[in-house]
Formats: C-alpha cells, sequence, structure tokens
C-alpha cells in the first residue's frame, strides 16, 4: 500500500469506519440521543433555522482566520527583527520564551476586560495563543544557517540582505512552515475558548446555548463545523507549503 | 633534489607568497611559522591532523580571518588577484541550498558577484558539463548522490572564474571508492579549468597523489613542518600509488606526523 492512491483509498476508509462504528454504537448500543445522536441526528440539526449556522460559522472563521493571519504576520515579523540585531533577540527572546509559558487561556478574563464581547477579543485569543509557536519556530529557522555557507558568502564579500534573501530566509521557510501548522491548530483551539468565556455570537457560543437544552445533536454539529474550519485553515497552510518550499526541504 | 613540474616551471613571481604567518584565537595557537610560495596554476595539498591550523590557514588565504603575524600575499603583476571575486570555495559537506536547481545553485557566486545572468548560466552548463554532471541542471539536490552534489559543489567554486579555490577536506565525507575517483576527477578539471588549487586534507596519500607540492602541518605545536614539491609525472595515475616513488612522499609526511 505504498501507492499514492492506495493511501488515499485507506485515508477515507478510516473515516467511514470511524462514521459506521459511530452509528452502530448508537443504533445498537441504545443511547439517548441526548447523550449521544446518531450521524442522521447531528445532520438534522443544520435544518433548525434559529440557530443561524452559517452567521456563527462566519463568526468563528473571522475570528480563527484573523487572529492566525495577525499571529503569522506578527511572529514572523518579530523574527525577521530578531534576526537583524542580536541585541534585540538577547533582550526580547528569554521574555518571550517566559510570556510563553502563560497559559493563554488564563488571559482570557482580562482580554475580555480590555476588549469586550466580540469577535475582537476572540480574534486576539487565537492570536495569542498561535503567534508563539510561530515567532519560535521561525526565530530558530532564521538562525539555522551553516557557518560554512556564511564563509562562502562572506569570501564573496556578499552583503547582509543578500545573505538574508538567497540563503536566510527560503532556508527558514520549513521552519516558518512548521510553526504555521502548530499555530493552526491552536488557532482554532483559542477562538473557541474566548467563545466560550464571554461572547453572544460563534460556534462556541452556540454550543453553550444548545447545551442548556441538552440539544447534544446541536453540539455535535458545532464541533464538526469547528472541525472543519480548522481542517480548512490547516489544508490551505499545507497548500501554501508545498507550493513553496521542495519536498526534501520541508520539516515533518 | 627536485625538479619543479613541467606546467609551473619557468613562471616568474609565485601567486601566493606566505612568510612566518602566525594566528591565535586568545592564548591558542591556532598556526605558526606559515611560510611557503604557491606558483600560478599549483594545486598544493595542505595535510596535517586535526588541529594544525590548516583550515584556519585556509581562512586566512579566503580573507575571511586577519593573521595576526608574518606577511600572506596574494596576486602578481602577471596574475592580479582581487580578494572580493578571485576565491572560490569547496568545504567537507556539498552545502547546496536544498531549495534550488542545481544549476540556480552553481550560480549562486554569480548572483551574489552581480555578475552578468546569461554569461554565468551558460558557464555554469560548461562547468557542470565539465564536472560530469550535464543533465542534472534541472535536479534538487537530494537528487543527487553524495560525489555529485559535491561535483556540483566543485562547479559552483568554479562558476564566477576564481583565481584561486580552496577545498577544504572535499571528499572527506565520501565513501573511499567515490574518493578515489573524485580524486582523478579534481586533477581532470584542474587541468581544463586552470586555477590554483590549494586542497586541505587529512588524506596523506591523498595529498601526495593530488599535489604539485605539499605543506605538511603538525598539530601541538601547530606549525608548519615541512613544504616539498611532489614529482610525479602527470597526469597522475592511480598505479602511480604503488610506485616507490609515491611511497617516499607518502613515508615523508608520515614521518613528519609521527607515524612511523
Amino acid at each position: 500500500m505504498n501507492s499514492k492512491l492506495g493511501r488515499w483509498t485507506l485515508a477515507v476508509a478510516a473515516h467511514l469506519a470511524l462514521l459506521a462504528a459511530w452509528y452502530l454504537f448508537v443504533r445498537f448500543g441504545e443511547v439517548p440521543k441526548f447523550v449521544m445522536p446518531s450521524p442522521a441526528a447531528t445532520l438534522d440539526a443544520l435544518l433548525q433555522p434559529n440557530y443561524n449556522w452559517w452567521g456563527n460559522i462566519a463568526v468563528t472563521g473571522t475570528e480563527i482566520f484573523g487572529g492566525y493571519l495577525l499571529a503569522l504576520g506578527v511572529g514572523v515579523a518579530l523574527a525577521l527583527v530578531f534576526t537583524w540585531s542580536k541585541t534585540l533577540e538577547a533582550f526580547f527572546m528569554p521574555l518571550l520564551v517566559s510570556l510563553n509559558m502563560i497559559p493563554k487561556v488564563a488571559l482570557g478574563p482580562l482580554i475580555i476586560v480590555w476588549f469586550k464581547y466580540g469577535v475582537l477579543p476572540n480574534s486576539i485569543m487565537a492570536f495569542s495563543i498561535a503567534v508563539f509557536p510561530i515567532l519560535l519556530t521561525s526565530a530558530r529557522g532564521l538562525r539555522e544557517i551553516e557557518p560554512e555557507l556564511l564563509d562562502l558568502v562572506r569570501s564573496l564579500k556578499g552583503s547582509r540582505w543578500q545573505l538574508f534573501t538567497k540563503i536566510q530566509l527560503p532556508g527558514a521557510l520549513p521552519y516558518i512552515f512548521s510553526g504555521m501548522k502548530v499555530g493552526a491548530i491552536l488557532a482554532v483551539a483559542g477562538a473557541i475558548v474566548g467563545e466560550f468565556l464571554g461572547s453572544d455570537k460563534g460556534l462556541g457560543y452556540l454550543m453553550l446555548q444548545v447545551q442548556v437544552t441538552l440539544d447534544t445533536p446541536a453540539m455535535f454539529m458545532a464541533v464538526l463545523l469547528i472541525t472543519l474550519l480548522g481542517m480548512l485553515l490547516y489544508g490551505l497552510v499545507l497548500w501554501l507549503e508545498r507550493i513553496l518550499v521542495v519536498k526534501d526541504a520541508r520539516l515533518a | 633534489m627536485h625538479v619543479l613540474p613541467e606546467r609551473n616551471a619557468n613562471q616568474g613571481p609565485p601567486f601566493i607568497r606566505l612568510a612566518g604567518v602566525r594566528k591565535v584565537y586568545g592564548d591558542h595557537l591556532a598556526i605558526s611559522d606559515a611560510t611557503f610560495d604557491v606558483l600560478p596554476g599549483e594545486l598544493v595539498s595542505l595535510v596535517g591532523p586535526s588541529g594544525c591550523g590548516k583550515s584556519t590557514l585556509l581562512r586566512i588565504l579566503a580573507g575571511l580571518h586577519p593573521h595576526d603575524g608574518g606577511e600572506v600575499r596574494i596576486g602578481s603583476p602577471t596574475h592580479p588577484f582581487d580578494p572580493s571575486r578571485d576565491v572560490g570555495m569547496v568545504f567537507q559537506a556539498p552545502l547546496l541550498l536544498k531549495w534550488r536547481r542545481i544549476l540556480e545553485n552553481v550560480l549562486l557566486p554569480a548572483e551574489i558577484l552581480g555578475l552578468p545572468t546569461a554569461q554565468s548560466k551558460s558557464r555554469a552548463r560548461d562547468l557542470l558539463a565539465l564536472v560530469g554532471l550535464a543533465g542534472a541542471e534541472d535536479k534538487y539536490p537530494y537528487e543527487l548522490s553524495g560525489g555529485m552534489q559535491q561535483r556540483a559543489a566543485i562547479a559552483r567554486a568554479l562558476v564566477h572564474d576564481p583565481k584561486l579555490v580552496l577545498m577544504d577536506e572535499p571528499f572527506g565525507a565520501l565513501d573511499a571508492l567515490t574518493r578515489e575517483k573524485m580524486n582523478l576527477e579534481l586533477l581532470r578539471i584542474w587541468k581544463e579549468a586552470g586555477k590554483t588549487i590549494i586542497f586541505v586534507t587529512h588524506g596523506i596519500s591523498e595529498a601526495v597523489f593530488l599535489g604539485t607540492r605539499v605543506v605538511v602541518l603538525t598539530a601541538g605545536p601547530a606549525r608548519m613542518a615541512d613544504n616539498f614539491e611532489v614529482d610525479l609525472p602527470r597526469p597522475r595515475t592511480l598505479d602511480m600509488k604503488t610506485q616507490e616513488r609515491f611511497g617516499e612522499y607518502t613515508r615523508r609526511v608520515y614521518r613528519l606526523l609521527g607515524l612511523e
């Protein structure tokens, strides 16, 4: 099963198998609907018009993608600043490592105090949790340069800009993408936690609403939709990596 | 008495002159009393154990490190030398850029120096043919074997037509068989390209086999111990390694390095 087609078949089969197991468990396990709804009941939840699915998807999607793009911009920009100034790096890097230790979720109540309810604080939550892996791996990637390559450029009296554009930045891309992948997963979690803590829109908010009425199928559907949003973001990152990074240079 | 190899006879002033060169890192003496001349077009082997300062000497010649004493002069009226564009370097690892195709990798020095693209490209193609990589222009480094990657690295060191090529144990990471093959290839490339080459190695047999001249460095204390011309016919062939004279040269180095 090494062929591409074979691997795809197996991947699809695994997902279908999980779906089948879920269906059989609910069907024959006589599990009450409020504990675990069947796949069909979950799908039915989409028909509830008063849950405003599309609107909530748009809100949560905006929070995830907005926070993520901000994290990407800020993370890579800071990493770039650090490669240009060793002093700035030596000053800020230990601080950032310490700040990274803060459980970002614990900042939630504060963020709400500072930015009120809504899309902005939840985007900031997503940002705060996604920015560190992107920054730290990018900074590492930009630092990792073979000393001999440095010698090669210096022996030709190459400029720092040439070193940066021809060697450092393309060499750091695999690392940046590695951080982007971790960040993508975290951004989704950040946005949802934000919505749990205080919000009046979004899929996470909807989950809290339907929890009160024990509408478990709608909760299942919300989780599914959040997962799909995450997969969309992750897939976009993978797609970009495929275009920009040569196969051999990609990090796992 | 030693006779100069034919290709170097009557060539006037040396291309490189080192006189009493010293380099100190803190209180560690990295190299002392390095004194030898290199004629234009020579292939000089620098041989010695780890820590003898041979790589340090190479970096001084590359203009990467200042020296702390003595004289380093590169270039002569007949063979002028521009330190910013007349050095080509090859290292133990090929150090090709993974994200560039082979041709683009070879072009790197030309890009850094801002040489005209079309001319450099055609020169890079010629050089890839010279090192036996015709047809690999559009491959990525990972598609080539270690030996082939090192060939590309040699082409890269030649693309800007430098007068001096510095090689730091370029075949040290290759398997023995590939290494023998690359030695012969290097001699061929050297003959075709007509460059002055400084070849750092810890392989004594390799040093003698390749060099028009062998400079022996010893460690603890780091100093230059010998400098002799290798009077073996050219082109060199592998069966010379079994000849008496080849053995004399290698024994001479072994003795200096305390191995005999």
